[in-house]
């Protein structure tokens, strides 16, 4: 049996995003041993791609606002599938933990009268998105990460955890290995923080790192936990499309803001089709009422007597738009359609949208001052994932925690933009102290099995010994044609069974995956492994949505297009059984009383 | 729209024990950066190619190379600026040691924050602070960590002197802190002894390179260096500050 | 422990780089102008003549020492006892200190480029780099010296010996000469590093009571000349070389200071 070291930490977390190293700053300031794991090198994580900031009811830009108006807004927008404890305890707590970070160093953007700016985001009733410029992700990282190295937290970077190792029920530890030399190493544990955030990478088209490849789910998922809400994956309408290395890189929602228009290959602007009936009045009738209320926006004006243009419609009905043109032949060129905002004054277009100006540039080399973007739906964010106990972040198996976005039931059926930094510092600190709890009143280290070790060994080392193994960049690709087309924006219950077979023929190709060169850094052998995750991810989400017989949030069917009430008050579960994925509806936690109250009112009143 | 053509790439291979460059062919697509071309190599030849790579949208700082000799993030590097019949050369960054291919341990850089006093309040504040305040200190906090400018600076990298200087990145770091309107500690000192800020000869290398354009030398480092002069250098400074700021 | 954090480029002799650019055509270029201007500079300073005309006086070699009274105990070119005033504000310059180092010390020629290893480099921490510190001192004498030099500019709006008497106003191209000359010293000298840090780059908080704000405004304008510092450089460097040029041809009658607008004519 290969060699391995062995580390010893009261609490390991593993994933050192936002939620990871919040976890590890709390449980460390309890005075316990903590280890991170960092699957990149520390600070790289998902999180410094968060632009729009981070929602706390602050009430610096507007006082009305607080904790249940945030509260309300939440549950709205997750189409009241929501863990409702979370959402509380979430709105709850976003502001203490945003002026957290600016006791720890964060520099958000200002008011005039020196307190922290906030902006308006979609779904929010007031103005609460607290931000540094369009970079707010990467503060709060490096802020986190700046607490972090003077915590006493010993950091393992470009650590990947493979395996979660158990003493009866109980966590007792992980088993990993290095990526710089693929030294292997067993870390012996009381409590586990899993934290390594979503799916995005099981899909060929997002806007998700590298490192989202769904370790926490599948870890927590072999040992034992529940997945919740998989078949909510948020499908943003507006991604690259265009050249292909950039393919799925968001898009900003201020470019429609900012007067964008979305057309197809004919020019014709095509969101008047798709507008629903009811809402048709709440937009401008024509273009010339649009182009009326772009002339106000641009001159300044705060108020406007003409109606938005029909671009400023819900994400997922754009999204939908986007989707149907393109599939009816009249996308662009390259399998998208225009956005427009060239015809605008170009220092106007730079001043206004200086990241996307910069992003087309830099990486595409597409001025958006002198023609159209091609913008296509883009996954997004990962809704579900680990269930957990709202108030310490535990799972079903004991020991083992989870925050941030690979747990589920917080965002419900759609996440709010800006409430997932703020879901990364509430749940990560929760889940810091729930651990730090759970392994102060376990007295001796729980016993790990050579046998679980050499299992874990065995497995990692497999793809070496398959001469004639598949190539894993390939199965990666044959995995992104599946949900690509199957589990996607839209879904039909035709296709999900399609691709649920194809998955369980693929799955069957990745026991057979295999990669040559050694052990020294080598992507081939991350990835062989990195897919057994995302086969995991990808058929968990293909279940779930085929389970949902209706469309909600981001969960859209086309053979199911209403919302179905009774539906509503169910999660969709799946866990493992032996070999087999097994799923189950089990009921929401139910709300009491008062916080029923809080959804009625129109007005909610903060006393 | 340019005609497809097939670029020629010479990328390093090897490891601590030395290694080579490798000829590869890469098809252009439009639009393509240095970093497709090494996913290309990575998909369909060399599987086990080890590059470093997360975000792919110049926001994380990870694929750090040198491309023609010039230190760049690849995911910024469009094969576009190259002419079709060029040889690109990729290689890691230089300043520190070679794990695999284009992969080096920067270990090192992480080493250095431990030994900057991170930020420390001043007491009873009421956390008021004014946009004009912070505007300085919001540059700095830009760095996307992508140690550029630490591969670039000839201190660390001609010259090796690791023992004596921190490099760019955490000359910054200490200047986020030090302009800091509400922070209250002192970090001259370290900036004048274990820092080693009089090894930086403000050759501006390091602001050359940086994809963030933070303006490293003229905002940072020299600001930094005119604090150490009142405290180290500059007797007269050193008497005012005394008689008119007695408490810090 | 160092050892094994040793990069690549450590081992690598002068002048090794992947670059495929013609990255020697900057530090070249500027090594050769420096090197002209140095000896340009060094002749006019020993040739001792041909410095003034009229109303003209060479920036090379003012302000005018009444060398008469000095000849017992100097017998050098007063331009000696001045241009190393200006000279050494530009040596200890954070924007020269660049130049120079890349192109005369090669630490590091260029960027990417390996440079000159023959040495334990040093950087500003030992003698003679270390007194790079006192630019700010630098500063403040050749303040003084543009204060002369505004002063000389004024002369020329006169004629010769009518100092601010409006009936002899006069502009001519040496007129032109000078307040370019010092308008291009001055846009230098206000956007020095030193003084942008002691006009309010030390202050934390720029919002903290009148005085800090007011040092803010002037920080901002002074950032603004600073940003350009690299341009004011250079062009005050041809400017005030070419003022002396330009005097050197009046006072050695191969020019004539062409008069281009007068109150009257001057019948001396």
């Amino acid at each position: 049996m290969s060699n391995y070291e062995i580390k010893e930490h009261d609490v390991l977390v593993i994933g050192a995003g936002g939620a990871g190293l919040r976890a590890a700053i709390e449980a460390a300031g309890k005075g316990i041993s903590v280890g991170l794991v960092c699957k990149s090198l520390l600070g790289k994580a998902h999180t410094v791609m968060a632009e729009g900031g981070v929602a706390a009811s602050l009430g610096t830009v507007d006082s009305r606002d607080g904790w249940q108006t945030h509260f309300r807004d939440t549950m709205i927008g997750g189409k009241y599938l929501n863990n409702y404890r979370m959402a509380e305890l979430h709105a709850k707590e976003a502001a203490e933990c945003v002026y957290e970070l600016e006791k720890w160093g964060a520099v958000f953007d200002r008011t005039h009268d020196g307190k922290i700016l906030q902006r308006a985001f979609g779904g929010h009733t007031y103005k609460r998105l607290c931000h540094v410029g369009d970079r707010t992700g990467l503060e709060m990282i490096r802020t986190l990460q700046d607490k972090g190295v003077h915590s006493g937290i010993d950091v393992y970077m470009e650590c990947t955890i493979s395996k979660l190792l158990k003493d009866g029920d109980k966590v007792s530890g992980a088993f990993g290995y290095f990526r710089e030399d693929g030294r292997y190493i067993l870390f012996r544990a009381k409590a586990i923080v899993l934290a390594t955030g979503g799916t995005g990478r099981a899909f060929e088209v997002t806007s998700n790192s590298w490192e989202y490849t769904a370790d926490g789910q599948a870890l927590a998922y072999d040992a034992g936990a529940d997945l919740i809400d998989m078949e909510f994956v948020q499908f943003h309408p507006t991604g690259m499309v265009w050249p292909p290395g950039v393919r799925g890189i968001l898009v900003t929602e201020a470019v429609r803001g900012e007067g964008g228009r979305l057309t197809n290959k004919d020019g014709e602007r095509f969101m008047w089709k798709y507008l629903p009936d009811a809402l048709r009045g709440d937009y401008a009738a024509d273009i010339n009422e649009a182009n009326a209320w772009v002339n106000d926006t641009l001159s300044g004006k705060l108020k406007t007597d003409y109606r938005r243009p029909p671009e400023l419609s819900t994400r997922d009905n754009v999204a939908r738009a986007i989707y149907t043109e393109v599939k009816e032949g009249r996308g662009s060129e390259h399998g998208g359609v225009y956005l427009d905002i060239s015809y605008q004054p170009a220092d106007r277009v730079k001043k206004k949208l200086p990241s996307m100006y910069h992003q087309f540039k830099d990486l595409a080399d597409v001025d958006i001052t002198k023609g159209p973007m091609e913008v296509g739906p883009t996954m997004h964010y990962t809704m579900g994932g680990i269930r957990v106990e709202a108030d310490t972040q535990m799972s079903k198996v004991p020991g083992l925690f989870a925050a941030g976005e690979c747990s589920g039931g917080m965002h419900g059926a759609n996440r709010l933009g800006g409430n997932s930094l703020s879901d990364l510092i509430v749940f990560g600190r929760r889940a810091g102290r729930g651990a730090a709890a759970y392994a102060s009143n376990i007295s001796e280290m729980p016993k790990i099995s050579d046998a679980e070790i050499k299992e874990a060994i065995d497995e990692l080392e497999a793809p070496f010994k398959r001469e004639k193994g598949h190539n894993p960049y390939k199965l990666q690709k044959d995995m992104y044609a599946i949900t690509g087309s199957c589990f996607g924006i839209f879904r039909v219950e035709a296709d999900l069974k399609k691709g649920l077979d194809m998955m369980e023929e693929l799955n069957e190709r990745i026991k057979q995956v295999g990669c040559g060169g050694g052990k020294n850094y080598n992507p081939g052998w991350h990835l062989a492994r990195d897919l057994r995750n995302l086969s995991i991810a990808a058929e968990a989400i293909g279940r779930s949505a085929l389970s949902r017989k209706e469309s909600r949030g981001a969960h859209s069917r086309l053979d199911f297009p209403d919302t179905d009430e009774d539906q509503g008050h169910e999660n969709t579960s799946v866990w493992k059984d032996g070999d087999k994925m097994q799923l189950a509806k089990t009921p929401l936690p139910v709300m009491p009383a008062e916080l029923k109250e809080l959804l009625k009112k129109k007005e909610v009143s903060h006393a | 729209m340019p005609e497809a053509y097939n670029a020629k790439l010479r990328v390093y291979r090897g490891d601590a024990s030395g290694g080579t460059f490798k000829d590869y062919t890469v098809p252009v697509e439009e639009g393509m950066v240095v970093l497709d071309a090494i996913h290309y190599i990575q998909r369909e030849v060399d599987p086990d190619l080890a590059v470093r790579w997360n975000c792919k949208a110049a926001k994380c700082g990870s694929c750090s190379a040198e491309v023609n000799g010039h230190p760049s993030l690849m995911c910024k590097t469009r094969m576009k600026g190259f002419s079709p019949d060029e040889t690109i050369t990729v290689q890691p960054i230089q300043s520190f040691p070679i794990i695999k291919d284009l992969v080096t341990d920067v270990s090192w850089n992480y080493e250095q924050n431990k030994r900057i006093q991170p930020f420390t309040p001043k007491k009873d504040t009421d956390w008021i602070m004014y946009q004009e305040d912070i505007e300085r200190v919001q540059e700095f906090r830009k760095c996307i960590e992508c140690f550029l400018c630490q591969n670039v600076c000839h201190v660390l990298r001609d010259n090796d002197r690791k023992d004596a200087f921190s490099g760019p990145r955490f000359m910054i770091r200490v200047a986020s802190l030090e302009m800091h309107p509400l922070d209250d500690a002192d970090r001259l000192e370290f900036l004048h002894k274990e820092g080693g800020i009089g090894y930086c000869n403000i050759t501006k290398c390091c602001t050359e390179v940086c994809p963030e354009s933070i303006h490293i030398t003229d905002n940072g480092i020299i600001p930094m260096k005119e604090r150490v002069v009142d405290e180290y250098y500059d007797p007269v400074a050193k008497f005012l500050k005394k008689v008119f700021s007695p408490k810090k | 422990m160092t050892e094994a954090k040793t990069g690549e480029a450590a081992k690598k002799p002068l002048f090794t780089t992947q670059r495929t650019d013609n990255w020697q055509k900057g530090p070249l270029a500027i090594a050769t102008v420096f090197t002209l201007f140095i000896i340009y500079a060094t002749w006019r300073t020993f040739e001792n003549q041909y410095f003034e005309m009229g109303n003209l006086l060479s920036p090379f070699y003012s302000p005018k020492i009444e060398w008469h009274l000095w000849t017992k105990v100097w017998h050098l070119s007063p331009a000696i006892l001045i241009l190393w005033i200006p000279a050494g504000f530009r040596a200890t310059c954070y924007y020269y200190r660049k130049a120079y180092y890349r192109s005369y010390f090669m630490t590091p020629p260029a960027c990417g480029v390996s440079g000159y290893k023959g040495f334990q480099y040093q950087g500003e921490t030992k003698f003679p780099f270390v007194f790079q510190n006192l630019h700010r001192y630098m500063f403040y004498l050749a303040t003084l010296v543009l204060a002369v030099l505004w002063w000389d500019a004024l002369q020329t709006l006169f004629a010769a010996g009518h100092f601010f008497n409006f009936g002899f106003f006069q502009v001519s191209v040496g007129t032109l000469v000078y307040f370019v000359n010092v308008v291009l010293l001055s846009n230098y000298s206000f956007g020095c590093h030193a003084f942008r840090h002691l006009i309010g780059g030390r202050l934390d908080c720029f919002s903290c009571g009148e005085p800090a704000k007011t040092s803010l405004s002037f920080w901002e304008k002074v950032t603004k000349l600073n940003e350009h510092h690299q341009l004011w450089a250079w062009c005050s460097l041809f400017s005030v070389a070419f003022a002396d040029f330009y005097t050197r041809c009046v006072a050695s009658n191969a020019w004539t200071d062409q008069i281009l607008f007068q109150v009257q004519q001057v019948v001396q």
